[in-house]
């Protein structure tokens, strides 16, 4: 029955858009995409507050790498050219105008662009609202930097992957390195911005905190609009109330601002500063970040990467492409995205006999797997395989006049299990229980 | 030091800057009855100028005091190159028109602004930090405060001032003010309604560049810094009338001790704060605390 | 004084007494066209229309109170109000029946907007619109500080059933993109129908001179008031109905810049001719994303150009294209 049904309303369907199509004027339907090239869709800011600290830099790693790849420029194994032989072709499209518009612009990459994958989104409210959209589509997904936990803790997905640890990781490392040091910590004030991610920060940092550091009192919490740029008053409440550790997961322009109004003031000789992702305001800080700052960089990145040879020759790469600039957090990630994507496209070619995989093989390939990257090993553990863990760094700042940037000293390595919850817990209850099953720890 | 006493220095060193970047806004409104979205574009138009300029007197070795007069320049130059091509060029195609529609066009120029910001000086950040400490530290105890911030309590005082004394006080103000109450009366009456209109855009988007540039010095100026800016002073503007300068300041003054008691006293209620305000005070005055008298025309 | 109004208005209305059927014929006829066209383009454009026609509900609700002269900037409020009450209802209380779900949607907004409506209609102008501004941005507030809404991210909302199918997969796209533009066509049937009215000619004559409106006996306040419950409906049907094709809520539908693009759309067709709403929505979404795919860099400046053009060129809409002002 069911058959004869989707026959006969095939065959009505065809005759009725026969009709259609020769009185209506359609849309070109995109191009028609070769089986010698794989598209990739990027979606970063490149427009508003995050396009400086985020989504230009990694537009800018993902042009470079995949220059590199068409041109079989990269070390082994990611030598071979582009994707598996075909070569890559990129469409960027800019991140910022809401979850709605983003959601209609993954539609339009998979079906007008007729994309093979897409990768990318850097904000956790982008990744929620497109990873379903991926999933009912049945197209590839990788999202690559945003941190929300929430992606792989409240749903489940065959078609879409996080190739980067989520923010959890971060704070937990910072606290992680405040015990190993012995820091004190007897109060903690903290200063987030009010959304998700800076509500998701602190309350990690200050559940970690409590595990490492039971006496300690968490004073001043303070969460002020995403992008007001004016912090006065709160840089009055944290100098009159003023604690051992003063946590803040603030980033690009307001952290910048944050830095500027607090350091003539004489903040940061009255608390330990710990930032949970700061690395990509040291370029454009310099001499004005204060030393002594403890931060990470959701990753082991820049300067904090781990020595290999494909690390010597990412930071090459780009620094040749980019007057001289080191990469770091936001590039590296997509970095790790694209490199995890290309493995994954030549093992499932290798799998079909050579042709372009399929989303569905495509998926099956990076399912569990491992590679290298610039920024350290990542392993697909987490989620049935779709959620990546990788170890992480923390580091303490010092401006060197010699040199004329800032360097980080001090540097600790986190593995991976000692800082991201292991598969079958939600980041907060793994937090809460004391870490169970965290291996390696420094 | 005594925590009311700093909640209070906050909340002023918060207002100061508020009428500052709303003054402008007020203005605008109150002679071309234009509310201007783009103002957070001029705004971000004055800080980058702003780091243009003081670099430029960086590069040229002068003393840092001449920061000051870079940054006031910059303001001027944003006004005098900005403000007739958009007065003229294109919002004068307008008037007359619904007074939200004229909203809708400022909000179409806030976006075209956007990007030619971002085209011209590009999304890296620019700092213009030299100016912030020319003032030194002024400390209450351990509370240390930078002198920069007090300066603007100068400046906004100035500012208001001026604009107040510049519309009350001089025959050309009271030209304008005369247009504020009625073009057609006044045009009838041999005033060039249209030279009004440039000059007093002209004021509203220099004042909106000198929010800009004398904020730099204590933000890194970058992509995005408009959007806030619009809310906040739309905010203050909303609270103190529409086109009164005395409701600036104090709407200023509202947000700004409000806020800094929010900070203090309940920090989980900041976000709330501006918008509650802006709200409670709407539904007692909706035109605002200082009403602009209108008569009805039937 | 009522008897006059009455009686030009059904003199109006008699000269076109098939009107409804026409309407209604002409809505039959568009709904049909689109759904054919909807089986032969791409899923990418049908979606887009989708959302377009979710929007432009929302823009009429601005239309029917542009008639009456005044210019809401909150429709974002309700634009929530409906997508959360939605949301909420599928995933808390199992509701997943999609009409049943855009009604509750409609009928939430209208809850939310009955204790503003007798503040709000004592008010003109740019007062009115920057009262629905602070309305709307306190509802932002209160939707990003709420942590069991999901806050600043929201939460998603799975796939709703119609008449008792799961609407998933391409085929349940298709069938959503159906339900909506049914109900579009349907609420802007009867839309035209209330335009058409006694109350709806009363409130363009209020749009004229409301003094002499009130002398004749109507009530300015109480045709404000009523329109704005109607356009609190409309948003909240439109934003249940988007909500539901996006599978995601946030609280930044509530933001003054989503507000400002309704406003948009509702200017861009005028408001004199229902269909013009539609097609103004659509127009809207094929440049923002035809902007996005071609400036991706510059697509602020895209949008903003088209804005200025439109404004400037067609200051009575696209609607003026076609019909005529009454006299």
């Amino acid at each position: 029955m069911q058959f004869q049904r989707s026959a006969s309303r095939g065959t009505f369907r065809s005759a009725l858009c026969a009709v259609a199509a020769s009185t209506a004027l359609l849309f070109a339907g995109g191009e028609v995409h070769a089986q010698e090239t794989f598209k990739i869709g990027i979606v970063a800011f490149l427009s508003g507050q995050a396009a400086e600290s985020f989504g230009i830099p990694a537009v800018n790693g993902a042009k470079v790498l995949v220059d590199a790849f068409n041109r079989s420029a990269a070390p082994a194994p990611y030598g071979q050219k582009g994707f598996g032989g075909l070569k890559i072709e990129a469409v960027y499209v800019d991140e910022a105008g809401g979850a709605t518009k983003q959601v209609q612009e993954l539609r339009a990459l998979y079906d007008r662009e007729k994309v093979d994958a897409v990768v990318g989104y850097i904000g956790s409210g982008d990744c929620l609202a497109v990873a379903p959209v991926a999933e009912e589509l049945k197209r590839f997904l990788i999202l690559h930097d945003c941190g929300t936990p929430r992606i792989f803790e409240d749903g489940k997905f065959s078609y879409v992957f996080r190739t980067a640890s989520h923010a959890t990781m971060d704070n937990v490392a910072l606290a992680r390195y405040l015990k190993a040091h012995n820091a004190k910590a007897r109060s903690i004030n903290l200063i987030n911005q009010d959304y998700a991610w800076g509500h998701d920060a602190k309350a990690d940092f200050a559940a970690a905190m409590g595990q490492f550091y039971p006496d300690a009192t968490v004073g001043q919490d303070l969460l002020p609009k995403f992008g007001a740029g004016q912090y006065g008053t709160e840089i009055s409440v944290l100098l009159s109330k003023p604690a051992d550790v003063t946590h803040t997961s603030l980033w690009g322009g307001d952290l910048q601002a944050l830095m500027l109004q607090a350091g003539p003031r004489g903040l940061f000789k009255r608390t330990q500063l710990v930032i949970s992702a700061g690395d990509h305001v040291l370029p454009v800080l310099g001499q004005r970040m204060p030393d002594g700052v403890i931060l990470g960089a959701r990753g082991a990145y820049g300067q904090m990467a781990p020595k290999s040879a494909l690390n010597d020759w990412w930071n090459d790469i780009y620094a040749k492409a980019y007057n001289g600039q080191q990469p770091l957090h936001s590039p590296y990630r997509m970095a790790q995205a694209l490199l995890g994507l290309k493995l994954a496209v030549e093992k499932a070619m290798v799998a079909n006999g050579g042709k372009k995989p399929t989303p569905e093989q495509l998926a099956a390939a990076l399912r569990g797997s491992e590679w290298d990257s610039p920024g350290g090993r990542i392993r697909m553990a987490l989620a049935d395989g779709h959620q990546a863990i990788q170890d992480t760094a923390i580091a303490r700042t010092r401006y060197d006049a010699a040199a004329k940037k800032v360097v980080l000293e001090d540097i600790m390595r986190f593995p991976a299990e000692c800082v991201n919850p292991p598969a079958g817990t939600t980041a907060e209850a793994w937090i809460k229980a004391g870490f169970p099953g965290a291996k390696n720890c420094p | 030091m005594d925590g009311l006493l700093t909640l209070l220095i906050d909340g002023l060193n918060y207002a100061s800057w508020l009428f500052i970047v709303s003054l402008g806004l007020t203005l605008v409104f109150g002679v071309l009855k234009i509310l201007n979205i783009a103002h957070g574009s001029f705004y971000a138009l004055g800080a980058y100028a702003a780091a243009s300029f003081v670099g430029w007197a960086a590069g040229m070795q002068w003393s840092p005091w001449m920061s000051l007069a870079a940054m006031l320049l910059a303001a001027v130059a944003v006004a005098a190159v900005v403000a007739p091509i958009t007065e003229r060029g294109l919002l004068r195609f307008f008037y007359g028109r619904d007074e939200v529609l004229l909203v809708l066009v400022t909000y179409a120029l806030f976006l075209v602004m956007e990007d030619v910001t971002k085209l011209i000086w590009g999304a890296n950040p620019y700092f213009v930090t030299e100016p912030y400490g020319l003032f030194g530290n002024v400390d209450f105890g351990v509370l240390s405060y930078v002198g920069y911030d007090f300066a603007l309590w100068g400046l906004a005082v100035a500012a208001g001032l001026a604009a107040w004394w510049a519309l009350n006080r001089t025959r050309q103000g009271k030209i304008v003010l005369a247009v504020i109450h009625s073009p057609e009366v006044a045009s009838s009456m041999g005033v060039r309604v249209s030279r009004v209109y440039t000059i007093a855009f002209g004021a509203g988007v220099f004042l909106a560049a000198l929010a800009g540039a004398f904020t730099a010095p204590m933000i890194s100026v970058q992509p995005g810094l408009s959007v806030s800016v619009v809310v906040l002073s739309f905010a203050v503007v909303i609270i103190g009338g529409l086109g009164s300068i005395e409701g600036a300041a104090i709407g200023a003054l509202l947000v700004g001790l409000a806020r800094s008691a929010a900070v203090h006293l309940a920090p989980a209620a900041e976000l709330f704060v501006i918008y509650a305000v802006m709200a409670g005070v709407l539904v007692f005055r909706p035109e605002g605390l200082f009403q602009r008298i209108q008569a009805r025309k039937i | 004084m009522n008897t006059i109004i009455h009686s030009t208005a059904l003199a109006r209305g008699l000269q076109g007494s098939s009107r409804p059927l026409r309407t209604l014929a002409a809505a039959a006829a568009t709904f049909t066209v689109l759904a054919v066209a909807g089986l032969c383009v791409p899923a990418w454009l049908t979606y887009l229309v989708t959302i377009a026609a979710g929007n432009a509900l929302v823009s009429l609700g601005i239309v029917a109170l542009m008639r009456g002269g005044v210019v809401s900037f909150g429709q974002g409020m309700f634009f929530a109000a409906g997508g959360y009450g939605a949301a909420l209802l599928f995933n808390q209380a199992g509701w997943t029946d999609a009409l049943a779900l855009a009604a509750a949607g409609g009928v939430l907004a209208v809850a939310l907007a009955l204790p503003f409506a007798p503040l709000l209609a004592r008010y003109r102008g740019i007062f009115f619109a920057t009262l629905t501004l602070a309305l709307s941005m306190v509802a932002y507030g209160v939707l990003m500080k709420w942590p069991e809404l999901g806050g600043s991210d929201g939460f998603t909302v799975g796939r709703p059933t119609l008449l008792g199918q799961r609407l998933d997969g391409p085929e349940g796209a298709y069938r959503l993109f159906l339900l909506t533009v049914a109900l579009a066509a349907a609420i802007g049937f009867l839309a035209r129908i209330y335009f058409a009215s006694s109350t709806g000619l009363v409130t363009l004559a209020a749009r004229d001179n409301e003094l002499r409106v009130e002398y004749l006996g109507a009530s300015v306040r109480r045709l404000i008031g009523a329109n704005f419950l109607i356009a609190a409906f409309f948003g909240g049907v439109g934003g249940a109905l988007v909500v539901l094709s996006l599978g995601h809520v946030e609280p930044a539908f509530s933001y003054w810049t989503v507000s400002g693009e309704f406003v948009f759309i509702a200017v861009l067709a005028g408001y004199r001719s229902v269909p013009a709403v539609f097609i103004a929505s659509f127009l809207l979404e094929i440049v923002r994303s035809f902007s996005s795919a071609y400036f991706p860099n510059t697509w602020q400046l895209a949008l903003g150009l088209f804005l200025l053009l439109v404004i400037r060129f067609l200051p009575q809409g696209i609607g003026s294209l076609w019909t005529r002002e009454a006299r």
